[in-house]
């Protein structure tokens, strides 16, 4: 990895400890999203069926699922607008700083939080399940198909709403706008997800791997067509021709 | 077009620090700039001016890179200005706009550590640099500080540090006073005038024009295409003929014959008031003590004489309002 890149994501590291509403759409949004699933399935019946459970417990995957996709949209979405709105994009378009290098700082720098988010949501739940949650939840929930979807689709997820954050975030001239736009361009992928976790297509270990490499391909192709996109001419002289 | 030349004084075995020809640069049908050729030499100040929307901004970005040519070629710090040679021509040339473009929730350290970064000083340097940076600029009791909670004026002395921490050999100042009050301007102005020292190359981009003529070896006057480029003496010698005011108590009752007989005289004619009279002379230092003989020979009472003064702002109006 070029030392640029290091650079870029280290400092977007330090501007997220600074910036209170990605501390708290990072720190709130999975804290929320906990107490809704513990809400929903922990109290369901011992000896619930698994009709019964199908909705509740899909709706608590899909919503661990939705981390890797919502966080890192909404830091994204932020990475080229936030530039703008600082009026810092053009003094750092003006280093040596390759368009290749800065957008891969900023994508990396905006997975890893996202990622390690939903990891650590997923484990706490599970953790949580493991000592309130009836048995036939936690037997839902912490399953290997389970643990593959978190492992290779949250990471490719999370790839996912970046590149497109980022890709809305290049095109756009507002950041709440360039935000909304991200998530809705997310929706594809999470109806997808929707359908494996609420077992309309049945989960299995090959079926997430699948989709995780399906997503994993959409990510290389959407990010090169981010670097394409990325002209500087049009970010410089949007501004003004606005 | 013939490219202007950098001063023989200024220029070197080595390539000058800029040289444009006949740059030009367009958005669609709107023309940014046309046609642009000159030659600025390492180490000169060079200004570069003109009104609202004559391309200054964009001749800036264009020769940073930021922004590619329509037509027309350029070489910036011995590179040619195409395709493949951005990133290279990033690391010799640096920027500071008339805002310092800092982030303003980081201290002004964290940032100068990123801009440090971004150009590839060594880690177990940067430090270092950092501090002699921000002492050149006189901020080093505030590197610790928020860059939001500085004042503009400090604000844009944290945007040099950032412009000279990869010490670059050609360094793009556009507008760097706007916005800035009094005090804080001059402190700028003084910072530029002190890396002359350094030798380092400054493109000048300013609205102001007595800080033109002070700072700059050469201007450019432009307004979309070069209009006028020289040293501010050149230029004003350009536009205004020398010469000389004569002031008396009274008017004279046959200037011409009194003028007239002056040898190295060219012409006369009234000034502002009575008995002001502007003589033109193509050297005034020595035809002032013949014109003073012949005012007192002619028995007029001579109040002061004194050499015509020109202003830059005064031959900048006068080439800016030609070109209208």
């Amino acid at each position: 990895m070029s030392s640029r890149v290091l650079v870029v994501i280290r400092k977007e590291f330090r501007e997220y400890r600074r910036n209170r509403f990605i501390l708290v759409t990072m720190a709130g949004l999975p804290i929320v999203l906990l107490a809704l699933l513990v809400a929903e399935t922990f109290a369901l019946p011992a000896g619930a069926s698994e009709a019964t459970l199908r909705r509740p417990v899909g709706e608590a995957l899909l919503f661990l699922q939705l981390i890797p996709v919502m966080l890192p949209t909404t830091i994204a979405a932020y990475a080229v607008m936030g530039e703008r709105e600082q009026r810092t994009l053009e003094t750092v378009l003006t280093t040596p700083v390759t368009d290749r290098e800065l957008l891969a700082g900023k994508m990396i720098a905006a997975v890893i939080p996202a990622v390690v988010i939903a990891w650590l949501l997923f484990g706490v739940y599970v953790g949580l399940a493991e000592i309130f949650a009836p048995q036939v939840v936690l037997e839902q929930i912490w399953t290997v198909d389970q643990a593959v979807a978190m492992a290779l689709l949250a990471p490719a997820l999370a790839g996912f709403g970046i590149v497109v954050g980022v890709l809305v975030s290049l095109r756009s001239s507002d950041f709440r706008v360039a935000q909304q736009l991200a998530v809705l361009a997310s929706a594809p992928v999470i109806g997808f997800v929707a359908l494996i976790t609420f077992r309309v297509l049945d989960p299995s270990v090959g079926l997430y791997a699948a989709a995780a490499a399906v997503v994993f391909l959409m990510d290389a192709v959407f990010w090169n067509v981010g670097v394409r996109l990325f002209s500087r001419e049009r970010l410089l002289t949007a501004r003004a021709a606005r | 077009m013939v490219t202007v030349p950098a001063p023989s004084g200024s220029t070197t075995a080595r390539p000058p620090a800029l040289l444009v020809e006949r740059l030009t640069k367009r958005f669609g049908d709107r023309s940014a700039f046309e046609e642009l050729s000159f030659e600025v030499g390492w180490g000169e100040i060079f200004g570069f001016l003109g009104p609202n929307g004559a391309g200054k901004t964009s001749a800036v970005r264009v020769l940073s890179t930021l922004l590619p040519p329509t037509s027309g070629s350029a070489e910036v710090a011995g590179l040619a200005l195409e395709s493949g040679n951005e990133t290279e021509i990033r690391r010799r040339v640096c920027v500071l706009t008339d805002y310092p473009g800092l982030y303003l929730k980081l201290s002004v350290r964290d940032n100068l550590e990123f801009f440090a970064g971004l150009y590839g000083l060594p880690r177990p340097q940067t430090q270092a640099r950092i501090d002699e940076c921000a002492a050149a600029v006189g901020i080093e009791d505030r590197l610790d500080d928020f860059a939001g909670s500085l004042s503009r004026g400090l604000l844009q002395r944290a945007g040099i540090a950032r412009a000279l921490l990869p010490e670059p050999g050609l360094l793009f100042l556009d507008e760097p006073t706007t916005g800035l009050d009094p005090v804080a301007a001059t402190d700028v102005r003084e910072i530029v005038s002190g890396l002359r020292l350094r030798g380092t190359t400054v493109f000048l981009t300013t609205h102001r024009l007595d800080e033109a003529e002070s700072l700059c070896d050469r201007v450019a006057i432009v307004n979309t295409r070069l209009v006028s480029v020289g040293t501010p003496a050149e230029i004003k010698a350009r536009i205004f003929p020398r010469a000389l005011e004569v002031r008396l108590r009274e008017a004279l009752p046959d200037p011409a014959a009194v003028f007239g007989s002056v040898d190295g005289v060219s012409g006369w004619r009234n000034g502002r008031g009575t008995g002001v009279y502007i003589v033109d002379a193509g050297d005034p230092e020595a035809v002032a003590p013949v014109v003073a003989r012949a005012v007192v020979e002619s028995g007029a009472a001579l109040l002061r004489l004194t050499q015509v003064e020109r202003s830059l702002e005064d031959a900048y109006l006068e080439l800016v309002e030609g070109e209208r």
